[in-house]
């Protein structure tokens, strides 16, 4: 169940912003006056896990927009982290940055403090939809900035999109798709739009303003893409990623599919590690206000049962193409006949002993655990 | 020491009983008039809910009449509906007279016969009682008439009441001290007590309810229940005065109830006689009949480990419902359950519902059946009240079905309308009487089949509510039957058979794949229902797939997030029973129950 023999991973989580984009629902602030005090509220959380970790193989510095750092932040941030934590030779070391941001400076400086990998959040190569999903950057501004880190040398690069838009047909989202992929990036993250509560999405679609998609329709996105990526030797490895070649599987977000253990810091951090799974605080005041008062910014934390630990894994599980462990099923009651039904209905497949997901059987993802209870 | 006077209040549903018992609870100023409230004595929130008395009620009352002399009087409240009979029955096992109430604008009904020849057969003291004289429709001289005519009775001896009012109840209590004869008992003899209620008190084990014959009892005697020997020692005797009242003992004659530790569920039972250890009784009393199930059901819990549980529930609870009959059932589908008997629907639905409320159980109901019966190749006859246990179709030589007769009173109006829809359920033999100008009485005949399931529903649509509707039993009748079952993705459930008319077979077998396909959730894959009959399938639906439900994003190292939405759904999940791979509401079982219209 556990992917015990991996490495666990790193998180640093980032929460500014330029600007707050209408669907979001990560949490990030709009100013940067906090920054500094982050910072080292930062340095002090990583001191409350010295010793805990002794051996991490990825780091993922996700947000927010971690591209905002300046180069005496993000430096001295990857100086602290490289000094308290240690990590293996082959670490993965990622960057999320928005198109904004990634001028050829930023690109040198990303290379030159160790970053292996960037996961760009292009979201779209279409100025009307970028407009209406607020991004701050043009379709322009995006395939310079893949350019620029092409030029920088990097050839692990990610790009975000997002399909399922107000007014966008499945022609508009494949020559966005198509466009991407001219740019031969080895991983994608294509995510349907998902509409938050609470956010200015949610109140739009309330007013009527739009209306998501329709079952039929968001299906029909989902394959048509998992189609035209498969044609072009993507593997589709989880839900919404997709990776070019098996090395170029997003080591550190497998982590928390595949339930290996990972150390969150930062505000609204996730963590996981031997059964238990714990949180911080959602806002950076109060994180930095625990820290400066040497008080955990830990809001909640949870030691997982051997029931909700194999729940997870069967949720986990049918999200990812490693699918799952038979033997998972093995005391389930009528696990075999719902296989079988599920096989029949070409949503998983049955091989060397694992339950793998199809395609169709990701768009179900979210209620095949529920059948083996 | 007073005198003893032991009697039941009985009638048809309605005319009365509990509100003359409020009026005679309030006249031996038993209860304040802030601890007062209306049907006092329908203490369970069924009752209250519903307005109408489901468990005989016990309360004894002190009483000085016009003399000087002090009573206790025994009262027994009864249930008038004709499913809850055997409270009655076992209640009048106690008595040495009843009231008979007749509520003056109604007249006399069928329940107002049925108990009084239940009465008649204890041979007790029958005081008929004119209820409701208050009204403006009370027909005080037709009522007479219809007690001297149809009941036998001196209708010019019957008392004229108002309970609502509180007319008449001084005449009602000196008649009850006057005509009811005081119990036959010998203190002196040895011990024997009638168990005619009792009910599982966690703290205090079964609270048995009894009627003293001969002897006497007190705490820290050693009593001995004679049917199983069964033997315990009295912590506790008393009498009910709306809450229980201990007392130094109980004799002869009195009528109250027994705590001594009683754990083991199944030693008590009703109809047992209790004697003491050290001096029993030569023979116990002679007990009650047994009750006849009229409809049966099987019940399974959702969860194949909560049978235990079940099991446990169900044996508390008979010993406070004596009409429930069960015993173990298997369902290839739905696993291990217990087959349930009842009185008619109403105790059905009684029975779920106290199951539910009052020991927390959740479980799933199959449509209900009646007793049908076979003759066989073999000359044999069976009987079966279980789809699953119908005979081999090729050894049947004849069925045949219970027929009730049907007494339906509605307004003229609606005539044609109840006349459809009983010609639909087979009903035959029709004649129609007009009891008073406007309204009109239909007696016919019909198989109790058709009834059991979602008659009186469309009964109440049809007749916008004014229809009311009873029934007794008459007899087996010839008639053509089959095995209706049904399919879900392949797979037969055999919980949801039927036996069916043969003429009906097809209706049936639209209907309930259309009910199905309406409960069944969507599920990932379609899901194929099919009636079939021997083999060859009559209907089908189809409940088509989701497609998609999954969210694009997994909320970075959020997982607990994905997991309690998870758990939640898991919980909502519980009234849900998986028939190989399908998720089958619980609800869905007794949905071909349900009317269209709902
Ligand atoms: N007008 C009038 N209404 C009465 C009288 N007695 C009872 N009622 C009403 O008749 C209805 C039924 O009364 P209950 O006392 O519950 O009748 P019951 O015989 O106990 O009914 P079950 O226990 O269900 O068989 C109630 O609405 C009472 O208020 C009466 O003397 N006059
Ligand atoms: S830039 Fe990213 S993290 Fe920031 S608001 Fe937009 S989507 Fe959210
Ligand atoms: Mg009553």
């Amino acid at each position: 169940m556990m992917n015990n023999s991996e490495l666990p991973g790193l998180y640093i989580h980032v929460p500014f912003c330029g600007g707050k984009c209408p669907y979001c629902d990560f949490y990030s602030v709009t100013t940067r006056s906090q920054m500094g005090q982050w910072l080292e509220a930062l340095e002090r959380e990583a001191l409350l896990y010295r010793g805990r970790f002794s051996l991490f193989d990825s780091l993922y510095i996700g947000g927010g927009t971690p591209s905002l750092l300046g180069e005496e932040t993000l430096s001295s941030l990857m100086e602290g982290l490289l000094r308290r934590f240690a990590f293996s030779s082959d670490a993965e070391f990622t960057i999320e940055g928005n198109p904004d941001d990634v001028i050829p400076d930023k690109a040198a400086l990303f290379r030159d403090l160790g970053f292996n990998r960037i996961s760009l959040g292009v979201q779209s190569f279409d100025d009307r939809e970028l407009r209406l999903l607020q991004r701050r950057h043009s379709a322009c501004q995006a395939e310079r900035a893949l350019d620029c880190l092409r030029r920088a040398g990097f050839d692990n690069v990610g790009i975000d999109l997002m399909y399922g838009l107000p007014g966008q047909t499945q022609s508009d989202w494949l020559r966005t798709l198509g466009r991407a992929l001219e740019f031969e990036p080895a991983h994608l993250s294509c995510y349907e739009l998902t509409i938050s509560a609470g956010t200015p999405f949610a109140r739009m679609r309330e007013a009527g303003v739009f209306a998501p998609l329709e079952e039929e329709e968001g299906r029909a996105l989902f394959l048509a893409t998992a189609q035209y990526l498969a044609d072009r030797g993507y593997i589709h490895y989880e839900v919404s990623n997709y990776a070019r070649e098996k090395k170029s599987m997003c080591r550190h977000n497998r982590k928390y599919w595949n339930r290996t253990p990972y150390l969150g810091l930062g505000p609204s951090a996730h963590s996981f590690a031997q059964g238990e799974r714990w949180w911080t605080v959602k806002s950076v005041s109060r994180y930095i206000d625990c820290l400066f008062k040497g008080r955990s910014p830990v809001e909640g934390r949870e030691r997982l049962s051997p029931a909700q630990a194999s729940l997870e894994s069967l949720a986990l599980g049918f999200r990812t193409k490693e699918g799952l462990d038979e033997a998972l099923f093995h005391n389930r009651p009528r696990a075999d006949k719902i296989l079988k039904e599920l096989c029949e209905s070409g949503l998983v497949n049955r091989e060397n002993g694992r339950i793998l997901p199809t395609p169709k059987g990701f768009l179900v993802a979210d209620s095949l655990p529920l059948l083996f209870y | 020491m007073s005198q003893i006077r032991n009697f039941s209040i009985i009638a048809h549903i309605d005319h009365g009983k509990s509100t003359l018992a409020d009026r005679l609870i309030q006249h031996a100023g038993l209860v304040t008039e802030r601890e007062f409230r209306d049907q006092i004595l329908d203490t369970m929130d069924l009752e209250r809910e519903r307005g109408i008395t489901i468990k005989s009620q016990t309360v004894t009352l002190p009483y000085t009449d016009k003399k000087g002399e002090t009573f206790a009087l025994n009262l027994i409240d009864t249930p008038g509906h004709v499913d809850f009979s055997y409270e009655v029955s076992r209640a009048l096992a106690s008595c040495e007279g009843v009231l008979l109430l007749v509520d003056a604008s109604q007249g006399v009904q069928a329940q107002t016969l049925a108990n009084l020849y239940m009465a008649m057969e204890h041979d007790l003291e029958i005081i008929p009682v004119i209820n409701k004289i208050d009204l403006p429709s009370a027909d005080i001289e037709r009522t007479r008439e219809q007690i001297e005519t149809e009941l036998g009775l001196d209708g010019e001896e019957a008392i004229l009441c108002s309970a609502k009012e509180g007319i008449g109840i001084e005449d009602v209590l000196e008649a009850i001290v006057e005509h009811i004869p005081p119990p036959k008992a010998q203190k002196d003899a040895p011990l024997s007590a009638l168990i005619f209620d009792a009910s599982y008190d966690s703290f205090r084990g079964t609270i048995v309810s009894c009627r003293l014959f001969d002897g006497s009892l007190r705490p820290g005697d050693l009593i001995r229940f004679m049917s199983n020997k069964a033997v315990y020692k009295v912590d506790e005797v008393g009498v009910f005065r709306i809450q229980r009242e201990p007392r130094p003992s109980l004799s002869a004659g009195e009528v109250g109830y027994i705590i001594s530790g009683i754990k083991t569920v199944s030693d008590t039972s009703m109809g047992d006689t209790i004697t003491l250890d050290t001096h029993p009784a030569p023979a116990p009393l002679p007990g009650f009949r047994e009750v006849k199930s009229v409809v049966f059901s099987s019940i399974y819990p959702i969860a194949s480990d909560d049978f235990q549980d079940l099991a446990e529930a169900l044996e508390k609870y008979k010993l406070n419902d004596a009409a429930l009959t069960y015993q173990k059932d298997t369902s290839a589908a739905l696993g291990q359950g217990f087959r349930c008997g009842f009185l008619g629907l109403l105790h059905l639905e009684i029975v779920q519902q106290r199951l539910e409320r009052e020991y927390g159980q959740t479980f799933i109901m199959t449509v209900p059946s009646v007793q049908y019966r076979f003759t066989l190749q073999d000359g044999g006859t069976v009987t079966v009240d279980n789809p699953q246990y119908y005979p081999d179709p090729a050894a049947i030589i004849g069925s045949a079905e219970p027929y009730i007769r049907a007494n339906i009173l509605i307004p003229e109006r609606y005539m044609g309308a109840v006349m459809s829809l009983c010609m639909e359920r087979r009903g035959i033999n029709s004649q129609s009487t007009y009891p008073t100008p406007g309204r009109i009485e239909i007696s016919l005949e019909m198989p109790l089949a058709e009834v059991i399931v979602d008659f009186y529903d469309r009964l109440k649509t049809v007749t916008q509510g004014y229809g009311s509707f009873d029934y007794a039993l008459i007899e087996h009748r010839e008639s053509d039957l089959v095995k209706l079952d049904i399919l879900v993705n392949g797979e037969k459930v055999d919980a949801l058979s039927l036996i069916v008319h043969k003429a009906r077979a097809r209706e049936w077998g639209v209907k309930v794949c259309e009910r199905l396909k309406k409960e069944i959730p969507r599920h990932q894959f379609k899901i194929a229902i099919q009636g079939a009959i021997g083999g060859k399938i009559i209907s089908r639906s189809t409940v088509a797939a989701f497609r998609k439900d999954v969210t694009a994003k997994c909320y970075g190292g959020d997982i607990t997030r994905k997991r309690k939405l998870l758990e939640k759904q898991k919980k909502g999940k519980k009234r849900m029973k998986m028939v190989g791979s399908v998720m089958i509401p619980q609800k869905a079982f007794v949905a071909v129950l349900k009317s269209d219209d709902e």
